[in-house]
């Protein structure tokens, strides 16, 4: 799918990517110790994760500015219900986060879908909303690790083959994404909606199914990442992962995923992803402040639909002999 | 002949409406296995609606679907591409970003193991349809590095995979060369071998003649008649669509031409034309004739200011002017009506005035301020001038039927007081009643003293009209053609770029 | 064509039947609604100084839904503002430390938003990106360098003189603020209703290759929609700041989705094309209102922002499903 001009997205970024590990090695030789990228990639997780979800929805030209509020929501949930009931097996905490977060979704892609409201103004309303509902269940108290079962923490910490849980959901996910995307109908019906939506209609595809089914997944995945996230730190608070929204898009943005549908590949957004988590985790070890992170994400945005732009800008026909013979 | 003994899929007392309009009232249809049959009418007649009812995407009010004879439904294109119903649209339905082979079988790509898409199958299958068709094309290419003929094989090939019965070709020519419509006709008659029966709707006379075995004609929603092709001629079929005998008339005129109004010398475009030059004066219809991609429309842009040359002088009343952007041109008396007048013409969303005035609204303000008197002081003069029929001049445009919108396009143009107005494809797409309305129109401009440039694929159009036509031919003027030069011949043979016989 | 001329008028409706029927008129019912149910919940709504000080809760913000009407209008979107309030109050407390006065510190603020602005507008305009991805892009972006330049810390210390933006009343109860605000909307009123500058943001929002062949200079009017809600959020940012008296980087987090809010609320459609500056007044008090009559009943702030997002939703969701609801009686 899309060969040519995702490969060579995808080398340049992960010539950048290489590049940015080299330019710390020199200043830091123990960043690229098997043990400290083990502990980058864990660190990206939730966002390599998120950012397939996100990818889904961008594909079929919509954008779902609530996953870090779903994340939030549903983290608040499952640890509000494992503290109230900490013999609930450990198994049914992460379904259950699949399905709050997938129900949360769901809401996004009913508007979307039935209401055909803008999904900009449907998630940007969603976000708030899931904000203020963590606040009315916690009524704004924190759940801290002493409220939580060992087992609730324990999971995504464990180390299974070398590597914690968390990146083993991460890797799970890598490998069902690039199936779903490119082996299945649901995939191949992503980038028909979001590269002509026209044409699917005529294919037999629903463009509003699609669409329900992009968000449903991306809320799934925010919900699975919620229980993740809560479950790592310890702790579930109304404004845990505050804006992590805007770096999920940003790694799509990066991994060369067009805002405008149709065109992206996984590899694309997992790339994307990684980009960010070892700027940010580089920054420390080379003595810039975390506090630059934000503008370091906003200005890769820029750059990375600037660039897509460049790359994807249409050139007039070519008409003239001549002008086809020196193309 | 042979007779066919049961048409594949019959349509019978079909009606559809939609809220305020009945677009089908129980029309009939009827395909036969192995035939061609020709969808005629005007636009309007109701043509589309009912390849989107064969295809699914709408469901009819009233009346059945039988396939085979037996009554069917399609709510779905799903269940409509299941019953072996498929369709070359017009308009291209392919994914630019998907390879050729997801382009075919998407929707009902082979299975492999455990349900999944089978990418290698999938690109066998396809390469297989594609020989059978005689495309020349890699299957794991991506659409977008393909070409507009190879883009139509694709989409031929794609119908072909659902292992079609009926294949419905809306206006399959319409932006094919010459070369690729005779390979068309040899793909048609391949299909008809086979068993196929095929659907054809042209606005071309000639093509219809050339190909179909059977004639279906609609007029306003409604069946006129219907029968085999070989026994009706091209004046019948054009009585049975207009419901009246026409012939295609053009206006008389008698040319006076003034003063040399546009001077052009030497516009280039890095790759969509190169050497265009000519002059021309007052009351004056110039034709622009080529075959579609000639790079018409691509240098009249240019004129217009929305894209900019890389080299070229514009002389206007003998002054040179410098024109980069559409803003100037207009300032500078050159007005620009385009082809696609949905997207590019009329403001829906603003009031009729509104919209008459938007290119002149330096007339009908002080200091940036609008004057509420004057706007609509000067679209009343100009939509009255042009006939308009409307409720009230603060309607939204949208409202209007599609004739009176183009009269407000129109008069939006008239109220800059052009001196050159560009005409791109004026009659494409409209039925015969309304080209001759637009034609007349042409001649009056004329006569006022415009000069006309008229953009048109259309031979009769361009020899009924022009006094002076310019060919081109992949981006350069090839000829240049007036009075006893001027005859289809040669204007096909210079478009085309054939030798003297 | 007949000879006698076929006379079209040039209105059908009279202006104050279709000014009865318009979504303004219905928002003005909520409004007095708003306004009853307030005074009848708590007996301090209806106080000259309490309602004074309730307007505080939506002028900013309205300063900036003003241009941000125009600019979704014209089918693009600003969703950054918040983020150059942040910048634009960054640089006039930097500007402060090295001894600036009042009127320095203004000018920086109004001159940040203008770059910010121009930013944006370049971005989206010159090199054609979307601009929900672009503002989404510079929201981090500009917050990012409050972020770099303040850290945890704070800016203080503004002049005396300072405070009257935020803080100052022009005539008893009658704040500089609430004066701005309605000079500002009378004159954004202006701009979109009166002039050809407004008209051309209603062609390009309704067709935009239709405004380019019209002769409209597309791109050049989008330009000045971004620098002027630039401007305006700079023009938020010294209020705001005056107000405060003193700078956070994460000043005003999360204004751009009361912003949009409000302009949605106003009925400006989120695809572009039609709307108006009075809707987006009314609006402007309805939301202020709300929030103020939470208040009183000590609603916390997040618990209101479920309902400015369903207010967001609810607005553009009830009119569909009314219409779907006719569509499917009739």
């Amino acid at each position: 799918m899309v060969k040519q001009l995702t490969s060579a997205r995808e080398t340049i970024l992960f010539a950048a990517i290489l590049a940015i590990l080299v330019l710390v090695t020199t200043r830091f030789p123990g960043f690229i110790a098997p043990g400290n990228l083990i502990d980058v990639f864990n660190d990206t997780s939730p966002l390599i994760i998120l950012a397939l979800g996100q990818m889904a929805v961008i594909l079929t030209r919509c954008i779902d500015l609530s996953v870090a509020a779903n994340l939030a929501l549903t983290g608040m949930i499952v640890a509000t219900l494992n503290s109230v009931n900490p013999d609930l097996p450990i198994v049914f905490i992460p379904i259950l986060a699949v399905l709050i977060g997938a129900a949360l979704g769901a809401i996004n892609g009913i508007l979307v879908w039935k209401l055909e409201i803008p999904p900009i103004v449907v998630t940007l309303g969603t976000m708030t909303i899931f904000r203020g509902i963590i606040f009315v269940i916690s009524d704004g108290n924190w759940i801290n690790a002493h409220e939580m079962s060992p087992a609730f923490t324990a999971l995504p910490r464990a180390i299974f083959l070398g590597l914690p849980v968390l990146s083993w959901f991460a890797i799970v996910i890598m490998v069902a994404s690039y199936v779903v995307i490119t082996r299945t109908p649901l995939g191949r019906a992503f980038f028909a909606v979001g590269g002509n939506p026209h044409a699917a209609v005529y294919t037999g595809i629903s463009i509003g199914k699609t669409q329900f089914a992009a968000f449903v997944l991306s809320g799934a995945l925010a919900g699975l990442t919620g229980y993740l996230w809560v479950a790592r730190y310890a702790v579930a608070y109304v404004d845990i992962a505050g804006g992590f929204e805007l770096e999920v898009v940003a790694a799509c943005v990066i991994g060369g995923i067009s805002i405008a549908g149709g065109v992206g590949s996984v590899g694309g957004a997992i790339l994307g992803a990684i980009f960010l988590g070892i700027v940010k985790n580089a920054l420390p070890v080379v003595n810039i402040s975390p506090f630059w992170q934000l503008a370091i994400s906003g200005s890769a945005i820029i750059i990375a639909v600037a660039f897509n732009a460049q790359s994807s800008r249409t050139k007039g026909r070519v008409i003239l002999k001549k002008a086809e013979h020196a193309t | 002949m042979e007779q066919s003994p049961d048409p594949v899929i019959s349509l019978s007392s079909i009606t559809k409406t939609f809220p305020g309009v009945k677009a089908l009232s129980e029309v009939q249809l009827d395909l036969y296995p192995g035939q061609v049959t020709a969808l005629v009418g005007e636009n309007g007649a109701g043509k589309s609606t009912i390849v989107k009812i064969l295809t699914g995407i709408y469901q009819p009010n009233g009346g059945a679907i039988l396939v085979d004879g037996q009554e069917i439904q399609f709510p779905t294109a799903h269940h409509a591409s299941d019953a072996g119903i498929t369709a070359i649209h017009q308009e291209t339905v392919l994914f630019d970003e998907l390879s050729v082979a997801e382009n075919i079988f998407i929707g009902h790509t082979p299975r492999g193991r455990f349900g999944l898409l089978d990418t290698a199958e999938m690109n066998r299958q396809a390469q297989s349809l594609l020989d059978g068709i005689g495309a020349q094309i890699d299957p794991t290419v991506r659409l977008r590095d393909l070409g507009i003929a190879n883009k139509h094989l694709v989409a031929i090939a794609r119908a072909l995979s659902i292992d079609a019965r009926v294949v419905i070709m809306d206006e399959p020519t319409a932006a094919l060369s010459h070369k690729e419509i005779a390979e068309l006709y040899e793909l048609v008659e391949k299909l008809k071998a086979q068993g196929k029966a095929i659907l054809f709707i042209s606005h071309k006379f000639d093509e219809i003649f050339r190909i179909a075995d059977r004639y279906t004609v609609f007029r306003d929603g409604q069946f006129v008649a219907d029968g085999l092709i070989s026994e009706v001629g091209e004046a019948d079929l054009v009585q049975m669509m207009v419901g009246r005998s026409v012939e295609q008339i053009f206006p008389e005129r008698k040319p006076t031409v003034g003063n040399e109004v546009l001077k052009i010398e030497d516009y280039a475009h890095p790759t969509e034309f190169e050497d265009i030059g000519f002059s021309l004066k007052r009351g004056e219809i110039l034709g622009f004739y080529g075959l579609v991609g000639a790079g018409r429309s691509e240098f009249m842009q240019a004129l217009f200011g929305i894209t900019r040359p890389s080299s070229g002088t514009c002389r206007i009343d003998g002054e040179e002017k410098t024109i980069r952007s559409p803003a100037d041109a207009i300032a500078n008396g050159i007005v620009y009506v385009p082809e696609d007048r949905g997207k590019q013409g009329a403001v829906i969303g603003l009031p009729i005035f509104q919209n008459v005035t938007l290119p002149s609204l330096g007339k009908t303000s002080r200091n940036g301020f609008i004057r509420m008197a004057k706007e609509y002081g000067l679209a009343r003069e100009y939509t009255s001038r042009l006939d308009l029929r409307a409720a009230s001049l603060d309607q939204d445009v949208g409202t209007l039927s599609g004739g009176n919108q183009q009269k407000v396009v129109i008069a939006k143009w008239l109220a800059t007081q052009p001196k050159v107005i560009i005409l791109d494809e004026p009659t494409k797409g409209i039925d015969i009643g309304s080209k001759a309305a637009v034609h007349e129109f042409m001649s009056e401009l004329a006569a006022q003293g415009l000069a006309v440039i008229m953009v048109s694929s259309e031979i009769p159009e361009v020899l009924g009209m022009s006094d002076r036509v310019i060919v081109m031919r992949e981006g350069r003027m090839v000829a240049e053609l007036e009075g006893e030069d001027l005859t289809p011949e040669t204007l096909v043979r210079n478009a085309a770029g054939i030798e003297k016989a | 064509m007949s000879l006698a001329e076929r006379h079209i008028p040039d209105r059908l409706t009279n202006p104050l039947q279709r000014a009865l029927k318009s979504w303004e008129a219905l928002l003005l019912v909520v409004a007095v609604t708003v306004f009853i149910i307030n005074s009848l919940s708590s007996p301090y709504f209806l106080d000259a100084w309490n309602l004074s000080d309730a307007t505080f809760n939506f002028t900013e913000k309205a300063m900036i839904a003003f241009a941000m009407a125009l600019l979704i209008i014209s089918g693009e979107i600003d969703l950054s503002v918040a983020s150059i309030i942040a910048l634009a109050s960054t640089a006039m407390g930097a500007a402060v430390q090295f001894g600036a006065g009042t009127t320095e510190i203004v000018l920086i603020g109004l001159l940040v938003g203008l770059i910010c602005g121009a930013f944006n507008g370049g971005l989206v305009t010159v090199l054609g990106l979307p601009s929900i991805v672009v503002t989404i892009g510079t929201m981090s972006l500009f917050r990012g360098i409050s972020y770099i330049v303040l850290g945890d810390q704070a800016y203080g210390g503004y002049p005396r003189s300072f405070a009257f933006f935020g803080q100052g009343y022009v005539w008893w109860v009658i704040s500089f603020e609430i004066v701005l605000f309605f000079v500002l909307a009378a004159a954004f009123w202006v701009l979109l209703h009166k002039t050809n500058f407004g008209r051309s943001v209603y062609a390009i929002g309704n067709n935009p290759t239709a405004a380019l062949f019209s002769g409209i200079r597309v791109q050049r009017v989008k330009f000045i929609l971004f620098m002027l809600t630039g401007l305006m959020a700079g023009v938020a940012a010294v209020c705001l700041t005056s107000r405060l008296g003193s700078t956070r980087p994460s000043i005003a987090v999360g204004w751009e989705l009361e912003v949009v809010t409000m302009v949605v609320l106003g009925g400006i459609n989120i695809l572009g094309g039609s709307g108006s500056i009075p809707g987006v007044v009314i609006a402007a008090f309805v939301m202020g209102m709300v929030t103020f009559g939470f208040g009183l009943l000590n609603v916390p702030g997040i618990v209101m922002s479920i309902f400015i997002g369903l207010l967001l939703i609810g607005v553009i969701a009830l009119p569909r499903l009314w219409s779907m609801f006719i569509a499917r009686r009739g």
